[in-house]
C-alpha cells in the first residue's frame, strides 16, 4: 500500500490533467465556430516534407493552423528519398512535399499522387562554411586543395546529386570525408566544425549562425525543384487540398520567398 | 495449473548440473507441455512479432539477382568493414569492460551504485545521441579532439577508429552487465580458498576468478559483438559515411534504401545470415544451449 501511494497519486494527477486537456480541446475545437466561407477544414494533416523544408513548413503551419482552428498538422521531416519509401510501404499520409522531381516521380509512378503534383519552390546549392569563412573559401576550386575538409551529401539524397550535378559541371575532383544521409546531417558538420565546407541548399545554410553561404556559379546547372503533392489515400483529403492551396497562395510563397527559396 | 507447472521443474532441475539433465528428459519434457494459457498465448505473440518482420525481408527478396547483387564490391566492402570493426569494438569491451565489471562486482568504492548506474546509461541513450556526444568530446573541435588535432594532428571522426570507437561505445554495456552478472553469480568461496593458499588478487583474478566467469564473458562478447555489427545511429553521427572506410553495413542498408529498395533488402539479409551464423557458432562452441 505504502509503495503504490505515490504512483496512484501519480496516477490521479494524469487522469486529471488528460480530463482537463480534454475539456480544454473539447472547448476549442468544436465550440469554435469555423469562419464563414471556410469549409470545414479539421482533423489532423500528415505531411511528409523533404528534411530541407522543416523550418519554413514549421513557420507556415501556424499561420496555417491559426486561420483553421480545427487543423492540426503533424510533420515527418526525413530525406525526401526515405519518405517517398515510406509513402510507397503505405505510411497513412496525406501530403508528400519532396526535394526533388526523381523522388516524387517514383511515388507518381507507384500511383499514390492524387493529381499532377505541383512544383511550388527552388532551391540552389550554396558552399556552407564556418561564420567569418575562417579558411577563405571562395569558390568550388577550394574544396579540392589539401587541407579542407569536406561533406557532401550521399548521392542516394537530393542534394547530393545536385552536388553531384555541380561538381561534374566543374570539371573538378572533389573527394569528401563524408558522404551524410540528409543535407542537416551536412550541414551540422560544419557548424559543429568538423569539416571545413559542405555543399548544400542556400535555405539550410540561412538557419542559424553558425554558418554562412558562399554562392558559386557552378551551381545553376543544379538547381532543384520541389514539387508538392496531395496523396491518393490521403486519410484527411480535404484538408490536404486545404494546406496545398495555403501553400501555394501568397500567404505560403510569402513565407517561402522570406527562407530563401525561389519561386518557380 | 501454474503451481502444478512450476513445481514439476521447480528449482531442483534449474540447480542439477547439465549431466544429470539428460536422465530427467522424459519427466521434464511431460511438465514441459502443460503451458498455462495467459503465458502461452502471449508468448506465441511475442514469438510472431519477433519472426514476422524477418519473413518479409525473405518474401520480398530479389532472388534471382541476388549472386550478382552480392558479388558487388560496394557490399563486400561493407562487409568486410562490418566485421572487421564489430570485432575491434569486441576486443576494445574486452580489454576495457572485463576489469570493469570485475571492479564493479568484487571492490565496495564510494560511488559503486553511481558507477554502474553510469555504465547503463549508453544503453538507454539514444545512439544518435551517443555519436553527437563523442563528436563533443573527440570531435575536431572536441573537449579532448582539440588537442589530439593541435599536437598530433590527428583527427578521428570520418575514420574507420571512429566507427570502432562509435560501436565500442555502445556495445560496451553488454560486455559489462554480462560478466558482472557472471562475476556475482560465482561462488567467492574458490576466490577466497585461492588467497588463503597465498595467491595475489591479481593471480586470483588471473587463475581462479577468469576461467571461472569464462562462459559469462564469452555470452558478453557476443552480445557485445551483435550489437557492434548493428550500430547505426552512433556511426553514421560520428564516423560519417564514406565506402570503404566508414560505411558499415547498417548506413548503406539505410542509404540504398533511398533509392535502391531490394538492394536494402539484400544487404539486410547478408547482415541477418551473417549474425545468425556467427552467434549459433559461438554458442555452440562457448556458451552451451541450454534446451
Amino acid at each position: 500500500m505504502m509503495v503504490f501511494g505515490p504512483v496512484r497519486r501519480r496516477l490521479a494527477a494524469a487522469v486529471a490533467t488528460a480530463a482537463v486537456a480534454a475539456a480544454l480541446t473539447g472547448c476549442s475545437s468544436p465550440a469554435t465556430p469555423e469562419p464563414s466561407g471556410s469549409t470545414a477544414v479539421g482533423g489532423t494533416i500528415t505531411v511528409f516534407a523533404a528534411a530541407s523544408l522543416t523550418d519554413v513548413f514549421e513557420d507556415i503551419a501556424e499561420d496555417f493552423e491559426a486561420a483553421h482552428p480545427g487543423a492540426r498538422l503533424e510533420f515527418n521531416f526525413a530525406g525526401s528519398s526515405a519518405l517517398a519509401t515510406q509513402i510507397n510501404e503505405g505510411a497513412p499520409a496525406d501530403v508528400f512535399a519532396s526535394a526533388s522531381p526523381a523522388t516524387m516521380k517514383t511515388v507518381a509512378d507507384a500511383g499514390n499522387t492524387d493529381g499532377e503534383p505541383v512544383v511550388f519552390v527552388r532551391n540552389q546549392l550554396v558552399i556552407a562554411v564556418e561564420a567569418g569563412n575562417p579558411k577563405g573559401i571562395t569558390g568550388l576550386a577550394d574544396l579540392t586543395k589539401p587541407g579542407i575538409t569536406v561533406a557532401l551529401c550521399a548521392e542516394q539524397v537530393p542534394c547530393g546529386a545536385a552536388a553531384k550535378t555541380a561538381i561534374e559541371a566543374s570539371g573538378l575532383t572533389i573527394t569528401p570525408v563524408s558522404y551524410e544521409e540528409n543535407v542537416r546531417a551536412a550541414l551540422s558538420k560544419v557548424s559543429l566544425g568538423e569539416v571545413d565546407a559542405a555543399l548544400v541548399y542556400r535555405t539550410d545554410a540561412a538557419v542559424g549562425d553558425a554558418v554562412e553561404a558562399v554562392d558559386f556559379p557552378e551551381s545553376a546547372k543544379a538547381i532543384n525543384d520541389y514539387l508538392i503533392a496531395v496523396l491518393k489515400d490521403a486519410p484527411n483529403k480535404a484538408a490536404a487540398e486545404a494546406f496545398v492551396a495555403w501553400v501555394l497562395s501568397a500567404d505560403g510563397t510569402a513565407v517561402l520567398t522570406r527562407y530563401g527559396f525561389q519561386l518557380p | 495449473m501454474v503451481t502444478d507447472t512450476s513445481s514439476g521443474t521447480g528449482p531442483s532441475a534449474l540447480d542439477s548440473p547439465t549431466s544429470t539433465v539428460d536422465r530427467r528428459r522424459p519427466a521434464r519434457r511431460l511438465a514441459r507441455r502443460r503451458v498455462p494459457a495467459p503465458l502461452a498465448l502471449p508468448a506465441a505473440v511475442a514469438l510472431a512479432f519477433l519472426v514476422l518482420p524477418l519473413v518479409g525481408l525473405f518474401v520480398r527478396a530479389p532472388w534471382p539477382t541476388l549472386p550478382q547483387r552480392l558479388t558487388e564490391p560496394e557490399v563486400l566492402a561493407a562487409l568486410r568493414l562490418s566485421l572487421v570493426a564489430a570485432t575491434l569494438a569486441t576486443a576494445v569491451c574486452l580489454v576495457l569492460g572485463v576489469p570493469l565489471a570485475w571492479l564493479l562486482a568484487r571492490v565496495d568504492f564510494p560511488g559503486r551504485r553511481l558507477a554502474r548506474a553510469l555504465v547503463t546509461v549508453p544503453l538507454v541513450l539514444p545512439p544518435v545521441v551517443g555519436g553527437l556526444a563523442l563528436l563533443l568530446l573527440l570531435g575536431r573541435r572536441g573537449i579532448i579532439g582539440q588537442w589530439l588535432d593541435k599536437w598530433f594532428d590527428a583527427t578521428i571522426p570520418f575514420t574507420t577508429s571512429a566507427v570502432v570507437i562509435a560501436e565500442a561505445f555502445v556495445a560496451m554495456p553488454f560486455l559489462v552487465i554480462a560478466v558482472e552478472g557472471a562475476l556475482r553469480g560465482v561462488d567467492d568461496r574458490y576466490e577466497e580458498a585461492a588467497a588463503t593458499l597465498g595467491a595475489s588478487r591479481w593471480t586470483t583474478f588471473r587463475r581462479v576468478t577468469l576461467p571461472l566467469v569464462a562462459p559469462g564473458i564469452a555470452a558478453g562478447s557476443v552480445l557485445c559483438w551483435a550489437r557492434a555489427l548493428g550500430e547505426f545511429g552512433a556511426t553514421i553521427t560520428f564516423a560519417g559515411n564514406f565506402p570503404g572506410r566508414t560505411q558499415t553495413m547498417p548506413l548503406s542498408v539505410y542509404l540504398l534504401l533511398e533509392t535502391d529498395p531490394p538492394a536494402a533488402i539484400v544487404l539486410s539479409l547478408v547482415l541477418l545470415a551473417v549474425s545468425v551464423a556467427i552467434l549459433v557458432a559461438l554458442r555452440e562452441k562457448w556458451i552451451g544451449s541450454p534446451a
